[in-house]
C-alpha cells in the first residue's frame, strides 16, 4: 500500500508516519500542503490511499479534495481527512465533497489502524 | 465572557495531552488575567473568528516545550530541534479544533498557528475582552493556557 501523507505540520506528518510504520506500511509520501500534494500525486500514482489534512497554507484540505474529486485518474483514490477540525457540519462537509473517511486528531495508532481498515 | 466558555477548551486539552503526551493532565484553578506578566519562553497561538472573535494560547517554559514535545515524539529533543515551534503550535491548533465542536453556536472558524518564542516574552489580550488563565500541571511540566473570547 502508498500513501500520500498531506500535513502543513511536520511534527504531526513524523507522528502519523512512525503510525503508519508501526503498522507495517513502509511506503509513505509526504507533501506540506495541497499544492504539493497534488504534484506530489501527479507524480507517484499508484497512491492507494491520501491521509488529508485540513487547514493549510497555500491550499487547503477541502479545496485538494474537491480538485481530486473532478480528475478521473484518481476516482479510486481513497481520501481519509485527519484533521482537528471536529464539527458535524465539518465531517458532512468533507463527506459530501469526496472523502471516504474522517479521523479528527489526536487519534491513536488504533484509530487510525481501524480507519485504514487493516 | 462566559467563563462556562473555557471549559471546551480545558477538555480539549486534556484530551489532546492524554491522546499523544502524558497521562497525566490536571486543569488547576482558572483566574482572571489583571495584567500582562512575562514567564514563557515560547507561545502557541490560535485566532479565533466568526460570530465570537478572540485567541487561545498555550506558554510554556523551555525545559517543559523541550519535555512536551519530547513525549509527542517519543524521541528526546532539545531546544535547538527546528520543529519546536511547529509542535507546539499544532499542539495549539488541535486543542482549538476540538474545543469549538463545542461553541458550534458562534460557528468559529480558526487561524493557522502563531508560535512565538523568546524568553519572557508577554501575551497581550484580545482588545476589549477578558483573557482568563487555566493553569494545567502535567507530567511533562507546567504550562498555562489563555483564552480570551469576546461575543457579540
Amino acid at each position: 500500500m502508498r500513501i500520500l501523507l498531506i500535513d502543513d505540520s511536520t511534527t504531526m506528518r513524523r507522528i502519523q508516519k512512525t503510525q503508519i510504520n508501526g503498522l507495517g506500511i513502509t511506503d509513505v509520501i509526504e507533501a506540506g500542503d495541497g499544492e504539493e500534494g497534488l504534484k506530489k500525486l501527479e507524480q507517484s500514482m499508484p497512491i492507494d490511499l491520501i491521509m488529508l489534512d485540513w487547514n493549510m497554507p497555500v491550499m487547503d484540505g477541502l479545496t485538494f479534495l474537491k480538485k481530486v474529486r473532478t480528475m478521473d485518474a484518481y476516482k479510486d483514490v481513497k481520501i481519509i481527512m485527519c484533521t482537528s477540525e471536529s464539527e458535524k457540519t465539518r465531517v458532512v462537509e468533507a463527506l459530501k465533497a469526496g472523502a471516504n473517511n474522517y479521523l479528527v486528531k489526536p487519534f491513536t495508532p488504533e484509530a487510525l489502524k481501524e480507519k485504514l481498515g487493516i | 465572557m462566559d467563563v462556562s466558555y473555557i471549559n471546551p477548551f480545558v477538555r480539549a486539552t486534556i484530551d489532546c495531552f492524554k491522546t499523544m503526551i502524558t497521562d497525566q493532565i490536571l486543569p488547576l484553578t482558572p483566574s482572571l488575567k489583571r495584567q500582562p506578566f512575562s514567564c514563557y519562553a515560547i507561545s502557541g497561538i490560535i485566532g479565533l473568528s466568526g460570530e465570537a472573535q478572540g485567541s487561545i494560547s498555550l506558554g510554556f517554559s523551555m525545559p517543559v516545550a523541550v519535555k512536551v514535545v519530547s513525549d509527542m515524539l517519543k524521541t528526546q529533543i532539545n531546544e535547538t530541534y527546528p520543529d519546536l515551534p511547529d509542535a507546539i503550535g499544532e499542539i495549539a491548533n488541535i486543542i482549538a479544533g476540538n474545543a469549538k465542536k463545542e461553541l458550534s453556536k458562534f460557528n468559529l472558524s480558526i487561524s493557522l498557528p502563531n508560535v512565538i518564542i523568546g524568553e519572557n516574552h508577554t501575551l497581550a489580550g484580545e482588545g476589549g475582552a477578558p483573557t482568563i488563565l487555566v493553569p494545567f500541571s502535567s507530567g511533562s511540566g507546567d504550562f498555562m493556557m489563555e483564552i480570551s473570547l469576546k461575543t457579540k
